[in-house]
């Protein structure tokens, strides 16, 4: 019982990882139709920026504590906008219009590049650093088995719930997130109406990269080690959080992230280690076979 | 219009690239000073600290002013684009009909070209290897259009295969070639069967997902696989019943022909065996692809509703794709084991299923040619700058986001259908659009 409570609550904060990174994934699927494969690699950028962030605040003796915490998540998020906003750019807007492989192996490509580029830049070894924020509450002690909650997590779920809370009132309320919206329904139409889709859609990758940023943020600081080879398996388990939630859906996304997470957890702790990729990539495809448009997805018409 | 407009615009748009020069510059300034400005290194303590390198965030810097100033010129200089002609698919067809026997004749006679040494056969092997495994995804993209990002696993299960049976049961490799084959098709099936329904996308990350864990299970079914550690000692093929020992001896290929026995005698064998496999590959794939069911294979491609309501029964055509595109992968599985005498899951991670399919796609998805020489072009490629590890891989991801921005139908190729009514025409890559079911 304990055990499991401890697991619910690691299960949840690792899923809020993923949900961050699926959205920016379900994003632009909803509004271009490609897979972002890049999108893992900027979760990565992201980690590397806060990890540079935190050894120049931290360990340069400047900061500590929860202001330092803020300044890593704003510097990050801030310089992997900036990455995102160039991926699309230089790699994705030429080939609109193209068929339909194109972006995708495009992202491929840009994949290997971001990976190999953090690779020589930084170094292939493990970084580790300090934990920033020690400790936590007790929340169950029965017999010996003690339930961690700890601060850490409770930072990644708070800051999570938060930056989800900004994002869904961007897109449910501003005239950008009726933008999105509306190039997600119909490009042409957007565009016909006066919309800068080329601007709109620049945004949705800024925005993406954003969040995939807070959850690298939130990966280093909860885990303490990264390396340039991070991105693709969070990358990919969060492409199947975004499909298990119903892909273009963000809610969804989130959902989907949390699933996961749980999935991955609670089979590692009562099944194996070992195989929890396994585990995350059989539920993919039995989701896809039997629910192919996912939790909470609409099915696509078919037009002829 | 008057000089004087010309001469006002002259100016002004001389002032617009340089204002665009510099936001890149800035751009690039925003993105280089953490990532490369900062290096993060373990200190002699323990903790990690900072080397600052400005000099190299200025080199890149203005690397990214200067080119994407050039880059401005020259679309100033180039005018507009012109699109891809016919005449020039014809062209290029016509082109490629001289170059493949030229390159086939010079495939052939390879190791006795004088100076050919054991460097230049390894390498010619490894090409013909890359070219196989092309061809065989070739069948499963090219012609059906279905995009799988994990051929790499039905290489591992041929590769598996033939090193487990081997070893096991002593099998030949000319016994565990066909099994091999058969046991990734079976693969290919068994995959395929409940996935191929899916949308384009979904299929790729399936499969995606797929070559994962046939890795994540090879590492860490160490009982079966030996693990991160992989197979040693696998049985190398023999001529007929005679190996191929570089002493020599009884029973030898140098002992039965009566000549001096030697280590590269091993190497040419390998070399025409591949040679060999991959042009029976080459082969099936021209042929089915005048059949039935080559035909709804590219029709599936063009367009698959369709197919449908033609009454072409998608999902066997799909699988019948799968299924041989994964047997000739698993041909090409065995033939790396039998090879290297030794594997391990380092060989067949997902870089592996990219290189393959950056092959294919570069070729121009369904010229066989085409992804002969992309194949010869990024292999070689590859060999030229080992020197360079990492940024071997770097030069290589770059290229490919380049091609597919400036030739994203692919360097060499254009594909026509194989059986069309009235006139053929050139199908460009951009006309491949994957199932939508």
């Amino acid at each position: 019982m304990a055990y499991a409570l401890q697991q619910l609550i690691n299960g949840i904060s690792l899923g809020m990882i993923y949900g961050l990174i699926a959205v920016g994934y379900t994003m632009v699927y909803g509004i271009i139709g490609m897979i972002n494969f890049a999108h893992g690699d900027i979760f990565m950028i992201g980690a590397f920026v806060a990890l540079i962030s935190v050894v120049m605040l931290v360990s340069g003796g400047i900061m500590d504590g929860p202001a330092a915490i803020l300044i890593v998540l704003l510097a990050s998020m801030a310089v992997t906008a900036l990455y995102g906003w160039t991926v699309e750019r230089v790699a994705y807007r030429p080939l609109r219009g193209s068929f339909r492989l194109a972006p995708l192996i495009s992202a491929i490509g840009m994949s290997i590049v971001l990976q190999n580029y953090v690779q020589v830049a930084q170094g292939a070894r493990v970084k580790p650093i300090e934990p920033l924020l020690p400790g936590g509450v007790t929340v169950l002690h029965i017999d010996s088995f003690v339930v961690q909650f700890s601060y850490m997590q409770m930072l990644i779920i708070a800051v999570t719930l938060g930056v989800l809370a900004v994002f869904t009132w961007l897109v449910t309320r501003t005239p950008l997130g009726r933008a999105m919206r509306a190039c997600e329904q119909d490009r042409r139409m957007a565009s016909l109406l006066g919309i800068d889709t080329d601007r709109t859609i620049s945004l949705t990758f800024v925005i993406g990269a954003a969040l995939a940023a807070v959850a690298g943020t939130m990966y280093l600081l909860r885990y303490g080690v990264i390396d340039f080879y991070i991105g693709f398996l969070a990358g990919v388990k969060a492409f199947t959080a975004a499909v298990l939630g119903g892909i273009g859906s963000l809610p969804g996304a989130v959902l989907g992230g949390l699933l996961i997470g749980l999935i991955e957890t609670f089979w590692s702790a009562y099944f194996s280690v070992q195989y929890k990729d396994v585990a995350a990539f059989s539920i993919l495809a039995i989701v896809l076979i039997f629910m192919p448009t996912g939790l909470l997805g609409r099915a696509e018409v078919e037009k002829v | 219009m008057s000089a004087t407009t010309e001469a006002g615009a002259r100016p002004s748009a001389m002032a617009a690239a340089l204002k665009d020069a510099a936001i890149t510059a800035l751009v690039a300034l925003g993105l280089f000073v953490p990532i490369v400005g900062l290096r993060t290194d373990v200190s002699p303590s323990g903790t990690l600290m900072l080397r600052q390198r400005w000099g190299d965030v200025a080199i890149l810097v203005a690397i990214a002013f200067a080119g994407r100033l050039a880059l401005l010129a020259w679309r100033a200089f180039r005018g507009d684009a012109k699109p891809a002609s016919a005449a020039h698919a014809e062209t290029m067809r016509k082109a490629g009909r001289t170059v493949a026997p030229i390159l086939l004749g010079l495939a052939i006679v390879l190791p006795f070209i004088p100076g050919t040494g054991r460097y230049e056969l390894d390498l010619g092997i490894l090409v013909l290897t890359y070219v196989m495994l092309g061809w065989g995804l070739n069948i499963v993209v090219g012609l059906a259009g279905l995009l799988d990002l994990g051929y790499v696993a039905f290489y591992a299960v041929g590769a598996y295969s033939y090193a487990l049976l081997a070893t096991t049961f002593g099998l030949s490799f000319w016994v565990c070639l066909p099994l091999a084959g058969i046991l990734a098709a079976f693969w290919g099936i068994l995959l395929g069967f409940p996935v191929l329904r899916l949308r384009g996308d979904y299929l790729a990350i399936v499969t995606l997902a797929f070559g994962e864990i046939i890795r994540v299970v090879l590492i860490n079914w160490a009982s079966l696989t030996g693990g991160p550690n992989g197979i040693t000692g696998i049985p190398r093929p023999s001529f007929f019943g005679l190996t191929f020992s570089a002493g020599g001896g009884p029973g030898s290929f140098a002992d039965f022909f009566g000549i001096e026995p030697s280590p590269t005698h091993r190497v040419v064998f390998l070399y025409y065996l591949i040679l060999a496999l991959a042009l029976l590959t080459n082969w099936i794939s021209i042929r089915l692809r005048r059949q039935p069911l080559g035909r709804a294979w590219e029709a599936l491609r063009e367009d698959e509703i369709a197919c449908r309501a033609l009454g072409i029964n998608v999902t066997t055509t799909k699988l019948t794709a799968f299924a041989l595109g994964a047997m000739f992968a698993g041909f090409a599985g065995s033939f790396f084991a039998t090879r290297q005498g030794f594997i391990s899951p380092e060989s067949f991670t997902f870089i592996e299923s990219a290189i393959i399919l950056a092959i294919v796609v570069l070729g121009g998805m369904g010229s066989q040619i085409g992804i002969a020489l992309a194949a010869l072009v990024m292999i070689g490629g590859f060999e030229v700058f080992r020197d360079l590890d990492e940024w071997r891989m770097l030069v290589f991801g770059g290229a490919m986001v380049l091609i597919m921005v400036v030739r994203p139908r692919g360097l060499v190729g254009h594909r026509t259908p194989t059986v069309a009514l009235r006139e053929r025409r050139s199908i460009g890559a951009e006309h491949v659009a994957e199932g939508h079911g």
